[in-house]
């Protein structure tokens, strides 16, 4: 089953809507609450990070009986340092996105700890894509 | 100990979601770091922050957490209450800090 969202860069009062349309789909189809938990910390932090940072994104997910998979392509600023970006404390978030809590630099370091196979691909100016691999079996 | 039980012992305000007060508490997680409580928060825990605004209802949500209690005497936003009601997430107020909810809420589950 393939699901796809549209993301617009700044529009913090829709994120999360993806995340929860993924959600709900997987319980629909029975996944396990271990295997579901870990897809929504990943989608959520990757789909926010669109939101926080980019102009628009696209989320593809693609669900089987072995994995989730989800691809998060965006056109945005880019990063032109992923591994410190990594960095578990780094943001270059805006003072007005940390005040609402976001930007704690800990988006990335909670994708990587939740998946399977963790790709970041990034060009400075154009974009990043992210694709997230989850196993469920 | 259900949100219902919790919300009189700590004397809460209930801003939103009363139909969810039945649901069960199993711990607590003090932080307005959002990306802290999605990664590390678990389902079940009340939340304890001072973020007024929807994402703390989504993220409530996506986590299954039991209830958000806001401190300091803090309001939700109105897109925040809305929110709740639909996600059947329990809203809940005090006028005390982060620090002194923390403890009475830990002692309450820890007696």
């Amino acid at each position: 089953m393939d699901l796809s969202f549209n993301i617009q860069g700044g529009d913090f009062t829709s994120a999360g809507t993806a995340s929860s349309q993924v959600r709900r789909t997987l319980k629909e189809l029975g996944v396990d609450a271990s295997v579901i938990k870990r897809v929504v910390v990943a989608l959520y932090e990757a789909e926010v990070n669109i939101v926080a940072h980019a102009c628009h994104g696209t989320i593809t997910a693609q669900i089987n009986p072995e994995r989730v998979f989800l691809q998060l392509v965006d056109e945005g600023p880019g990063i032109p340092d992923i591994e410190k970006a990594m960095t578990p404390g780094f943001s270059t978030a805006s003072q007005e996105v940390r005040e609402m809590g976001f930007g704690a630099g800990m988006g990335l370091p909670n994708i990587c700890r939740n998946a399977d196979v963790f790709n970041i691909h990034s060009v400075p100016g154009k974009g990043t894509t992210v694709e997230i691999t989850i196993q469920i079996k | 100990m259900t949100v219902k039980e919790m919300a009189e012992a700590l004397n809460l305000r209930v801003f939103a979601a009363e139909e969810g007060l039945e649901k069960q508490v199993v711990g607590g997680y003090t932080s307005d770091l959002l990306s802290d409580v999605m990664g590390y928060a678990d389902a079940g825990m009340v939340w304890i922050t001072l973020q007024t605004h929807k994402n703390i209802i989504a993220i409530a949500s996506l986590k299954e957490l039991s209830a958000v209690i806001l401190v300091k005497g803090f309001e939700p936003d109105a897109d925040t209450l809305a929110l709740a009601r639909r996600e059947q997430i329990p809203l809940l107020g005090t006028s005390g800090q982060a620090f002194e909810t923390s403890g009475r809420l830990y002692r309450l589950l820890n007696p």
